[in-house]
């Protein structure tokens, strides 16, 4: 039981764990872009952006405000959502009534833009952030060593997840935003505040982009290149799963980290290219993507 | 895209005055042609021609990338995979096949455009947001390719890339000599890519642009002539980044990174999207502010940015566009 297909079980489960990790960034992300897309019309090119903030905000929480990991939690969606919240108000707002190609032109320079903020600021090589103390260690599974950390990453991660679907599905709120999704002007004639609604819509996502960043901080570096190579993979993901569906992001996202995760096993040349490959294959076989509407 | 005010709603031409003047150039068009050649003659006495084969170079990327955006409607946000990987397959012909320039960047090009041929085919399934990035992560996979495989180098890139010479006869050591060369490149696939807009082909591309189920309806296959397109569109994107690496003897990742493909789209914003010669002032625009810049390090991608929102909430029409509204022609 030591050997998987030829492979070490340490290794088989340790990458594995690695992809869901990944999985779990992809998950997140895609269902931001995902929710902002619906109601926007938009993809938020800036949403890498974001969740780079999101994990610098929580290092400068610990580092400048000695507030630790968990304050970082509740506090740096809010405060990045709200950041998020301002340019919806200020800029994003504005392009509407125009082709959406001009949200991803817009959004993609204000990417740029903290980015090259970030970068001036703190350099390139990345700033170190401790694992929370509750969360260190690891647990002995038999097969394989769980670090704590990782565990709770997944898990957050799909309690994320489920929580926003819920909210979208099951709730009155929900029902309205998806309500406004389908007919915007209709809505709004029933008396809901459709254009409050738009910009609480975009700080939500931005929100879960900055949680996806703070969860992100004790794994990766905190960088401010982190967020711009994760957003692309993300964009392939949101290819292949389409962006009609809720529960098909979540399902796309940590399938495809798992699939990542296999290829680093079995054929690691391919590990960084895997996701772009399937999303052609995807497009040929199926243009609207696994769970989207043609 | 229903809406009336599409990505090129400003250069929307009219048929009318498209049918008159020489070799499909409107008189104001004509004009401008003029000075633009005039300045390419003069300019490499006066400024230094290695920058200016580099504005060259990528006034000829943008306009190819123009060729799509503008009169296709598409958004290619991984266009520097083509450039990149021109100049990379120009590089390795002209270091290690020892292949002459002339050979070197029609091997560029046509590598370019049978990738483009493979990732256009894959790409135009999907319009509009998705098609941006759909090009954008194929131009990643393109990227994460040239870091692994060996014949580009990884890191260090393919350095020392010889210039040789013209058809084996004109050596183009000389930086005056390749200038000419660049220019000749340069006018050329501006000249190819007018002749394309004006031609039959062309208008059918705008009637995509405007209404695709109605181009659709009329009997064409829109999806064929998407495609062809973006092959000639990625092929002049290659023969632009050939062109580059035999001037500056060095091809990098950096040519086929993502920023590069942002590079070219703010190229052709600034410059006006769906005009002739926007891309050109775009691409003078850019490189000029990038050479001036160079010391203030990532600010200037900061100002990339700042440059990219003025332009699209305040300034769409771009700096050719802004002109000719004002001057009330179309350039």
């Amino acid at each position: 039981m030591d050997d998987i297909f030829g492979i070490p079980a340490p290794l088989l489960f340790g990458q594995l764990l690695l992809g869901l990790i990944n999985g779990a960034f992809y998950a997140m992300m895609s269902l931001g872009l995902a929710v902002i897309f619906g109601l926007l019309n938009i993809i938020n090119f800036t949403h890498g952006a974001q969740f780079m903030m999101g994990a610098f905000a929580a290092w400068m929480l610990l580092e400048w405000a000695g507030l630790n990991y968990w304050w970082a939690l509740i506090l740096v969606p809010i405060i990045i959502g709200f950041t998020g919240v301002v340019m919806e108000r200020l800029m994003i707002s504005r392009l509407y009534k125009l082709d959406h190609l001009y949200g991803l032109l817009l959004t993609f320079g204000l990417g740029l833009i903290i980015e090259g903020v970030f970068r001036n600021q703190f350099g390139s090589s990345g700033l170190p952030y401790r694992i929370p103390a509750e969360l260190q260690g690891a647990w002995d599974l038999g097969f394989m060593f769980l670090p704590i950390y990782r565990g709770w990453v997944v898990i957050a991660a799909l309690i994320l997840c489920l929580t926003t679907w819920l909210l979208i599905e099951k709730t009155r709120l929900g029902a309205y935003l998806r309500a406004a999704t389908e007919n915007a002007p209709l809505v709004q004639a029933f008396g809901v505040n459709v254009p409050r609604m738009v910009t609480l819509t975009y700080g939500f996502g931005v929100a879960l982009a900055a949680i996806g960043g703070v969860l992100a901080a004790p794994i990766y570096s905190v960088n401010p290149q982190m967020g711009t190579n994760l957003i692309i993979v993300v964009f392939a993901v949101v290819v292949i799963g389409g962006m009609g569906s809720i529960l098909g992001s979540i399902i796309t996202g940590f399938g495809l980290g798992i699939v990542e995760g296999l290829t680093k096993v079995f054929y690691p040349e391919a590990s960084a290219t895997v996701i772009f490959v399937i999303m052609a294959i995807v497009l040929l076989a199926r243009p609207a993507g696994l769970f989207g509407r043609a | 895209m229903a809406d009336s005010t599409t990505i090129t709603a400003n250069a929307i031409p009219a048929p009318a005055e498209e049918a008159h003047g020489i070799w499909g150039f409107s008189r104001a068009q004509f004009g401008a042609l003029g000075v633009m050649l005039v300045f390419l003659a003069i300019a490499p006495f006066v400024l230094y021609p290695v920058f200016l084969m580099k504005l060259l170079c990528f006034a000829l990327f943008a306009c190819a990338f123009n060729l799509l955006i503008g009169y296709v409607g598409l958004l290619s946000f991984g266009h520097a995979a083509y450039f990149g990987m021109g100049g990379y397959l120009a590089g390795h012909a002209a270091k290690v096949w020892g292949a002459t320039p002339e050979l070197a960047i029609i091997i560029g090009g046509a590598t370019a455009a049978a990738l483009g041929a493979v990732a256009g085919w894959v790409a135009i399934r999907r319009q509009g947001i998705y098609f941006a990035m759909i090009t954008l992560a194929l131009a990643q996979m393109i990227y994460f390719v040239c870091v692994q495989a060996p014949f580009t180098g990884g890191e260090d890139g393919i350095q020392a890339i010889p210039r040789g010479s013209l058809l084996g006869v004109v050596s183009l050591d000389r930086d005056m000599a390749m200038y000419w060369l660049v220019a000749g490149i340069f006018i050329l696939g501006f000249l190819m890519i007018h002749r394309i807009i004006h031609s039959p082909y062309g208008m059918v591309l705008k009637s995509i642009r405007e209404n695709e189920p109605r181009a659709t309806s009329l009997g064409y296959r829109t999806d064929d002539y998407k495609l062809l397109a973006f092959i000639l569109s990625a092929g002049l994107a290659g023969v632009a980044g050939a062109t580059k690496s035999l001037v500056f003897g060095i091809a990098t990742l950096t040519d086929v990174h993502w920023s590069m493909s942002g590079e070219v789209v703010l190229m052709t914003l600034v410059g006006g999207l769906g005009t002739v010669f926007g891309p050109v002032i775009g691409a003078a625009v850019i490189v000029t502010m990038q050479n001036y810049l160079a010391e203030l390090g990532a600010w200037v991608t900061v100002i990339q940015g700042v440059i990219f929102v003025i332009c699209v909430l305040a300034f769409r029409r771009g700096i050719v566009g802004e002109i000719g509204n004002w001057l009330k022609v179309k350039l």
